[in-house]
This record gives C-alpha cells, sequence and structure tokens, in this order.
C-alpha cells in the first residue's frame, strides 16, 4: 500500500481546512465549499480504493509508521497508520458520509456569514476523525480523539453569538474532558505495562497484562487489564455519549444540522465504538469490564431512547434516537460480537446521517422551526424529504430487508446468546428498545410529515431558533433545494440497502480478518452464523422473532396516538404523569449534575477560596502575620516615648541591673 | 591628719557644689556650681599627687567648657520655670536609683574586693617624681596613636561644632571670590552696532516708510 | 591618711548624685548636659584613684582621653542645643518628640 495515498487521505481535507479556514475571506464562499469538498471528494475517492484493494487481496494489511515525531525514555511517539479492513472500513465510511454532509452545507448554510469558517471546520473534522480511524497508536488515537472533541466543540458553538449553543459547547467540553480522563488513565496503563504506545506490542502484551494486579491501595487490589479497559470505556462513555456522560449529546444540537449529522450521529460519536472494538484484544482479556460495557450499554439503549417519546424537537428526538443506538453498538461491544458493533456503526452512520439531514431540510422548510407540535402534512410540500425520512426511519426500527434491520437483529441475537453477566438484563433493554424505537421513529414521521398541517396559523413561530435566516418567517413550508435533497437521495440509498448488500461477508465472511480478535468463548457470532442462511432469508424469518412484532406495535401505537386518536391515551398520560415528569426532566441527570456536581464543584471552590485563600492564607498567615507584628509594634512602641530622658532613664536602670548582675555572679 | 581634714572638707564641698548643680532652679547656678565642683576636683587629685590631671581639669574644664556652657546658657533664652515643672515627679525614681547604685558601687570593693586592699594608702613618691613628666613619657611612646587620634577627634569637634551652628543670614553684603574669579567676558560685555554709522541701516528705511504711511 | 577606700565612696557618691540628677532635670537638656560632665567627673574620680593607689599611670593616661572626649563631646552637644533652640525655640525634652514610635 502506497503512503503517499494513506498520506494524502487524512491531509487533503487537512489542507482544505487550512485554505478555507485562514484564507476563506480572500477566495470567497464558493471557492472555499469547492475546495473543501474537492478534499474530502478525493480522500473519499482514495479510501473506496484502498478498501477495494485491501478487500480484493491486492495489497496486504498496512501497519507502519510514517513519522517519528519523539523518542522518550524508549517509548517511541510515532505517527503511523494502520490500514486493515476495519480502518478502511470507517474511512470509507467517514468520507462518505462527510461528503454528503459538505454538499448538503452549500444549502443549508448557504445564507450564514459564517460560511467559510463552517466548511474549514467540517473539513478538518474529516481529517481528525481519519487520523482517529487510521491510527496504529495510542498517541495518534489519542490525537484524533481530541481534535474530534476541539472542532465538535467548536461546531456546537458555531453560533457563538447564542447563549445557549456557548452553554452547549461548553457543557460538551466538560462533560468530554471526564471521560477523556479516564481515556489518559487507560493509555497510561497499558504504556506502564508495555513501555510501548503502539497497538501492536499492546495487543501481544494483553495476555501478560491480565495476569497481573495493580494496587490501588493497601487493601484493593484490582485486575490489571479490568481497570485499564474500564478506564478507555470511560474515554468511550465520553465521545459516544453512555449514561452517564450522555448529557453532552442532546445538547450538541445546538450545533448546525449539518454537523448534528456528521459529527454528532454518524462518525464522531462512533469513535468510542470503533476504539473499543480497535482494542478488542485488549477488552476480551477482562470479562468484568465487558459486562460493565454491556450494562452501561443496555442502559443506554433503552432509558435514552424512552426519552425520544416525550421530546417534541425534532433534532431532539433523533439525538435520543442516536443515543439509543450508540448504547444498541455498545451492548454488541459488550457481549464480544464487534464485527455486529462495527456494523451497526456504519449502518446507523447511514440512516441516522440521513435523519439528520432530513430533519435539517425539514427545519430549512420550516424556516427554522424545530418544534413537531408546529409541523404535520409537511409530506405534501416536501415529498423527497418525507421519503428519504420515511426510508431511514424504516432502517433504524429494523423492517425486514432494511440495513438497520439487521446490524440491530444481530446484536439482540448476540445478547440473547451471550453468557456473560449482564447480558439477560441487555438482552431484554434492547429488545424492549426496539418498540421504543419505533415509536419515536414513527412519533416523529406522522407528527412531521403526516396529519393536519398546524403550520401557517398565526404566531406559528416561537423565537426558539431565531438567526438571521429571520426574513423567511410567514412564507409556506417548501422543498429544499437539490444539494440538500441530493445527499438525502445519495443516503437513502445505503440506508436501504447496505445492510443486505453486506451482512454476510462483514459478519460471517471473515472480513475483518484479525483486525478484530475475540477469545474462543466468547465468539458469539459464531454462534449467530450458524442460525443464518443468506440475507433474503433472514429478512423473511423475521416474523418468527419478537423484535419484528416489537417495532410493529411501536409504530402501530406512534399512529394511533399521533394520528389516529391524539387524545387517546390521555388518561393514561395523566396517571403516568410522574413517569412523564421524570422523562421530561431527561431522569434529573442535568439537574443532578449542576445542582450536585457543579454547585459541589463550585461549593467547594468557594470553601477553599473563602476557608482556604482568604481565612487561611491570606487571614492568618499574610495578614496575620503582619497583624502579628503590628500588635507587638503597638505594644513595644509604647516603650519608644521618643523622649530623651526615657531613654537616658533605661540606660541608667540597665545600669543598675548590670552592676547588680556583676556582683551577685558567684 | 592635715590632709584627712582637707579631704573630707574638700569632699562636703565637691558634694554639696554636686547638690547645687542638680537642685538649682537657674541653670546659671547650676553651671557656676558645677565649676566649684571641678575646682574642688583638682584640689582633691591634687591631694593625692595626680598634678598634672588636676591643672588640666582646671584649664580645660573650668577654662573652657564650662565657660562655654555658662556662654550658651546665657546666650539662650530659656523659659526656666517651664523645665522647672514636674521636677519632683521622678524625684523617688531617681533617688531609688541613686541609692542603688551608690550601694552596688561601694559593695564592689566591700563584697567583691578584687583582690585590691582598698584601705591603704597611696604608696610614696620619690622627692624628684615628677608627675607630668612621667604622664608625657607614656602618652609621647606608648599612647601616641591614640594620642594623635585625641587630637584629630578633637578638629573634628571643632569642625562639626562650626558647621552645625554656622547660618547664612539673607540679605548680608559678602564678597563670594569664587564667582568673582569665575566671571567670562561674555557674561558682562555686550557688542552693540553702532546704528548711526552708515544712516541707510535698516531701521532708517522703516522709518522713512513709516513716515511715508502717515 | 587618704585610702582608695574614701576616693572610691566620693566616686560613688558623685556618680549616683549625677544619675539622681538626670532624673530630676529630666526636661532640661542643658542640665543634662552638666549631669553627664559630673557624671564623667564621677568616672574620672575613680581612674586617678586607682591608677594613683596602684601605682600603674594607664589610667591617668585614660582620663586624659575621657576629658579629650567629654570636650568634644560638650561641644558638639552645645553646638546641637544652639541649633535646636533656633529651630524649635526652647530646649525643653517634652518638645522633642518626634522619635516617638
Amino acid at each position: 500500500m502506497d503512503k503517499t495515498v494513506l498520506l494524502a487521505i487524512p491531509l487533503l481535507p487537512l489542507a482544505a481546512a487550512i485554505v478555507a479556514g485562514l484564507f476563506g475571506r480572500l477566495i470567497g464562499r464558493t471557492a472555499a465549499h469547492v475546495v473543501t469538498i474537492a478534499a474530502v471528494g478525493a480522500s473519499f475517492v482514495l479510501s473506496a480504493q484502498v478498501a477495494w484493494q485491501l478487500i480484493t487481496g491486492q495489497v496486504p494489511v498496512f501497519d507502519g509508521t510514517v513519522y517519528t515525531w519523539a523518542v522518550s525514555d524508549g517509548i517511541r511517539m510515532d505517527v503511523g497508520f494502520l490500514v486493515d479492513s476495519l480502518s478502511v472500513l470507517m474511512m470509507c465510511v467517514v468520507t462518505f458520509v462527510s461528503l454528503c454532509v459538505h454538499v448538503y452545507t452549500i444549502g443549508y448554510m448557504h445564507d450564514d456569514p459564517g460560511y467559510q469558517r463552517f466548511f474549514s471546520y467540517i473539513s478538518l473534522f474529516t481529517f481528525a476523525m481519519l487520523m482517529l480511524v487510521m491510527s496504529n497508536n495510542f498517541l495518534q488515537l489519542f490525537f484524533g480523539w481530541e481534535a474530534v472533541g476541539v472542532v465538535s466543540y467548536l461546531l456546537i458553538g458555531f453560533w457563538y453569538q447564542r447563549p445557549s449553543a456557548i452553554f452547549a459547547n461548553l457543557k460538551a467540553f466538560l462533560v468530554n474532558r471526564v471521560g477523556d480522563f479516564g481515556f489518559v488513565l487507560g493509555i497510561a496503563g497499558v504504556v506502564y505495562f508495555t513501555g510501548a504506545l503502539d497497538y501492536k506490542s499492546a495487543f501481544a502484551a494483553a495476555p501478560m497484562i491480565a495476569q497481573q494486579t495493580l494496587a490501588l491501595s493497601p487493601e484493593w487490589t484490582v485486575s490489571a487489564i479490568t481497570l485499564i479497559c474500564i478506564c478507555l470505556f470511560i474515554g468511550a462513555m465520553g465521545k459516544s455519549a453512555q449514561v452517564p456522560l450522555h448529557v453532552w449529546l442532546p445538547d450538541s444540537m445546538e450545533g448546525p444540522t449539518p454537523i448534528s449529522a456528521l459529527i454528532h450521529a454518524a462518525t464522531m460519536v462512533t469513535a468510542g465504538i470503533f476504539m473499543v472494538a480497535r482494542l478488542s484484544p485488549l477488552f476480551e482479556q477482562s470479562e468484568a469490564a465487558m459486562s460493565f460495557v454491556l450494562v452501561v450499554g443496555a442502559t443506554t439503549a433503552l432509558f435514552m431512547g424512552l426519552l425520544g417519546v416525550v421530546n417534541n424537537d425534532i433534532k431532539r428526538v433523533v439525538a435520543y434516537s442516536t443515543l439509543s443506538q450508540l448504547g444498541y453498538m455498545t451492548v454488541a461491544l459488550g457481549v464480544s460480537a464487534y464485527s455486529v458493533a462495527i456494523f451497526h456503526l456504519m449502518t446507523h452512520a447511514f440512516f441516522k446521517a440521513l435523519l439528520f439531514l432530513a430533519a435539517g431540510s425539514v427545519i430549512i422548510g420550516m424556516h427554522h422551526e424545530q418544534d413537531m407540535r408546529k409541523m404535520g402534512g409537511l409530506a405534501k410540500v416536501m415529498p423527497i424529504t418525507a421519503i428519504t425520512c420515511w426510508l431511514g426511519s424504516l432502517a433504524a426500527i429494523g423492517t425486514p430487508f432494511f440495513s438497520g434491520f439487521y446490524s440491530k437483529d444481530f446484536i439482540i441475537e448476540a445478547a440473547h446468546e451471550s453468557q456473560r453477566w449482564g447480558a439477560t438484563y441487555a438482552y431484554w433493554c434492547v429488545l424492549i428498545g426496539v418498540f421504543v424505537t419505533a415509536v419515536y421513529s414513527f412519533r416523529l414521521i406522522f407528527m412531521t410529515f403526516h396529519g393536519e398541517p398546524r403550520w401557517g396559523q398565526g404566531g406559528a413561530h416561537d423565537d426558539h431558533a431565531h438567526d438571521d435566516h429571520g426574513d423567511g418567517h410567514g412564507g409556506t413550508p417548501h422543498e429544499s433545494p437539490w444539494v440538500v435533497t441530493l445527499p438525502l437521495i445519495l443516503l437513502a440509498v445505503p440506508a436501504v440497502a447496505i445492510g443486505y448488500l453486506t451482512v454476510q461477508p462483514l459478519l460471517f465472511g471473515g472480513f475483518f480478518g484479525d483486525a478484530i480478535q475475540v477469545l474462543e468463548k466468547n465468539d458469539v457470532v459464531r454462534e449467530l452464523a450458524s442460525h443464518f442462511h443468506g440475507p433474503a432469508s433472514f429478512a423473511l424469518e423475521a416474523p418468527l422473532h419478537p423484535p419484528f412484532w416489537l417495532a410493529l406495535a411501536g409504530v402501530l401505537v406512534a399512529w394511533f396516538t399521533v394520528l389516529k386518536r391524539p387524545h387517546a391515551l390521555d388518561g393514561l398520560a395523566a396517571a403516568l404523569a410522574p413517569l412523564r415528569r421524570v422523562l421530561d426532566n431527561k431522569y434529573y441527570f442535568d439537574w443532578f449534575n449542576e445542582n450536585v456536581l457543579a454547585a459541589g464543584s463550585r461549593g467547594l471552590g468557594r470553601l477553599f477560596w473563602k476557608a482556604g485563600d482568604q481565612t487561611l492564607i491570606d487571614g492568618a498567615l499574610v495578614n496575620g502575620s503582619a497583624g502579628l507584628v503590628g500588635a507587638l509594634a503597638g505594644v513595644v512602641r509604647r516603650v519608644q516615648t521618643g523622649y530623651l530622658y526615657t531613654y537616658a532613664f533605661w540606660m541608667v536602670i540597665g545600669l543598675a541591673l548590670l552592676l547588680g548582675w556583676f556582683l551577685l555572679r558567684a | 591628719m592635715f590632709v584627712q581634714i582637707l579631704f573630707y572638707a574638700f569632699s562636703a564641698v565637691l558634694i554639696a557644689a554636686a547638690l547645687g548643680v542638680i537642685l538649682s532652679r537657674n541653670p546659671v547656678h547650676s553651671a557656676l556650681a558645677l565649676v566649684l565642683a571641678f575646682f574642688t576636683s583638682a584640689a582633691l587629685w591634687l591631694l593625692i599627687e595626680v598634678e598634672f590631671l588636676a591643672i588640666v581639669l582646671v584649664l580645660v574644664y573650668v577654662g573652657a567648657v564650662m565657660v562655654l556652657f555658662l556662654f550658651v546658657v546665657m546666650m539662650l533664652d530659656i523659659n526656666v520655670e517651664g523645665l522647672r515643672s514636674g521636677f519632683t515627679r521622678y524625684a523617688w525614681l531617681g533617688a531609688l536609683t541613686a541609692l542603688v547604685v551608690i550601694v552596688q558601687m561601694v559593695s564592689v570593693y566591700w563584697v567583691k574586693g578584687l583582690g585590691i586592699d582598698a584601705t591603704q594608702g597611696a604608696p610614696p613618691l620619690p622627692a624628684d617624681y615628677s608627675n607630668t613628666r612621667a604622664l608625657g613619657e607614656v602618652l609621647y611612646t606608648q599612647y601616641v596613636y591614640p594620642f594623635e587620634l585625641a587630637a584629630m577627634l578633637l578638629l573634628v569637634a571643632i569642625v562639626a561644632a562650626i558647621a552645625l551652628t554656622m547660618r547664612r543670614r539673607p540679605g548680608l553684603k559678602a564678597q563670594d571670590v569664587a564667582k568673582q574669579v569665575a566671571v567670562r567676558r561674555e557674561d558682562r560685555v555686550r557688542i552693540v552696532k553702532d546704528v548711526d554709522a552708515g544712516g541707510t541701516g535698516p531701521g532708517a528705511g522703516g522709518g522713512t516708510g513709516e513716515g511715508g504711511a502717515r | 591618711m587618704i585610702t582608695l577606700q574614701h576616693m572610691l565612696t566620693l566616686s560613688a557618691v558623685l556618680f549616683s548624685l549625677s544619675v539622681a540628677g538626670i532624673f530630676l532635670n529630666r526636661k532640661n537638656v542643658i542640665l543634662l548636659l552638666m549631669c553627664i560632665e559630673l557624671m564623667l567627673l564621677a568616672v574620672n574620680f575613680s581612674f586617678v584613684s586607682f591608677s594613683r593607689f596602684l601605682g600603674d599611670l594607664d589610667g591617668q593616661v585614660f582620663v586624659f582621653f575621657v576629658l579629650t572626649v567629654a570636650a568634644a563631646e560638650s561641644a558638639i552637644g552645645l553646638a546641637i542645643l544652639v541649633v535646636l533652640f533656633r529651630e524649635r525655640k526652647s530646649i525643653n525634652v517634652e518638645d522633642l518628640d518626634t522619635l516617638k514610635g
């Protein structure tokens, strides 16, 4: 494999980002999007070419260093690439979705004053994400990890004049710091045991690390590999928004919609999933860590999905859907079905990007109105958006033959098959999650595209999303321009078909090879393979399994409550009001963070400030010593009358005392 | 015996004079009492055959220092009453301290003794002994450097006393020789062109112009 | 016969009288100076006596130097006094409290 090509894949978007970012004003808006789209397009083409060569066996897996940044005490800090089936898959997904989003952005952002800046950021993001997935060592992984975090921060706060956006990006940044802290500790643990940063030596040393223990305190000794894996997974929890570090993701919807699609649905948030799959040789060694992963994932999958049911903001519903789907992927990781997790990552990237872009299209059509209660009946005026959104939702709920069906069903199956501690809980969570997914997905569809139009009535818009696009207010919704609908169509194709096409080779055809390592006893995918007789028959067997009926039930419930009898369940809703309140408050996570963690930190800080700094240091030490000297001086100064005779008296008295001492001396 | 009577007599005068110094109302009287104290001291020193220092005491103290004191006391317009107020306020402390001091000092040779027999008379001196000569021999040989130093000290004291008290009164007509010497030609002489020499100078032209205007 | 005891007792009396004088005349700078002179005289008495009764001339040399220093001291002291009086129109020690802490 040619190093130049590999270098070009991430560096082209970087170069484009620099051009668009630093010289954006100079080259103008058109040139900015041309240069970034060209770079990302070239990057996608090269990625696809590399993938083709790798899959067809023309070139071997590439694992090598391209640049040595530093060597310190024998630890090499390299820039290197590991290009195997796992990374090429990610590269293709990242560059393809990024390309679609770039094109879509032309339409979505075309009035925005920060146009060039936006293109610069998303190209920079593409670079960072590619560095992350192509890395062959922990340092570069961490670099990419932080770089995508920075770009995410910049893009959530893209409209930096909105206080809510600034709050959201600060929140994302802080929550990710918590995760990154764990991640750094995990990397440090690996380096502690292997003395190297590259994956190869870490993987080779994994069985050795599994034998080691670490003493956290004299009485408390833990398995080293479990500790390392849990620390690494805490990083993944931050980035992939798993409970309880998920709180930043719904708020990240403050950013422009293309960003929500690219970063907060399709690619960046899946970095945690990718990382765990990439480090599968380490995670495989620790049963306890995997159970932890499993339980966290299952909790996220079910309970975050429930939040989607009660939300009325179209983007937030999709955001909660993303959280839930990330939980599914994490469950797959937790049962050692890494390939299934990556498979779902891929299908999810397509259908969730599609859903987000469709939601964005709706938002454009509605003149930046995001409240679903003010939509309805849009299918007539926005047919392309409606159809693609339907397709995306069908994929999301796991309709047979659609891509989401294969990935999600295999996750449920894998959870069912697994013998791991917590697998039963996970199984029930993901199973109920299917129903929940169907309810919120089709609640969105029905509320947005069907039923009576609720727009166009007087005062239809509140000031929820006002910005400089406000000139379009008062007009009727309209279909979006082709630059918006083209990416929708482009994404709809893989959202529908990619599962059917790739499930066989990806999961059961040994596609991942050595990229993902699973211990013999944990290999649930092999179990699944015994039930699998081709994608078509698998889809036709769907009615034999509960997920199909659960999904159908979910759709029907959504249809019934939204379209048929909107007030039929009011009595039930009233009965469940406390539950509803819990959901509306997002399980009080934000409340807890703000009133316990943040307030606690502030209180602690205030305590240190008042008690430690002001009282102890300033009061007692600084002013105290000065005060002591002052007080002593105040006493002593009375001796200094300033009168000559006083001094004379003291001299004489001193003389008498000295004489007395001289006389009384032995 | 005669010497003893003289000693007691002079001692009584000396103590009386000292009391006069510290108790008298008028500083002039104090100074005069101090003069008396010095005189009697000189007499006492003569009694124990310390002639040179006795003479020096009279010359230096009575002749110079005490005259200086009297001079200053009389020159300054002192508010004696203000200075006397609260005279007895610390008298008890003074008396007590004085008592303590005298007891301590006397007990130095009563209690400690220091290996000296203080009850002995002075050793007799030879007939041709000259106190002045003996002192001079020591002073100009063994103590010549401290002697020079003392001379220097006196010089410095003279300079200091003059520097402290000298003042320049305003409006005093005195010559400053340094300024006179430092003067230069340019400061004193100014060459002026003779305006009437030509008659066609700019001044004349201006005059005609002015006249024409009028 | 005059003994050393006589002389030293006289010296001690003289000294303690001057000490008492400092306490009594605490306000008058001129009298303070005089008391110091008196004190020095007492000290000189001791020196002279020891020198004479112990047969060592060094004591008298020392008195010579004490006289020198005392002369210098009173010269400068009186000069300061004059300057002080010019400034303050007073020699009352209670007016001189610039040193007060």
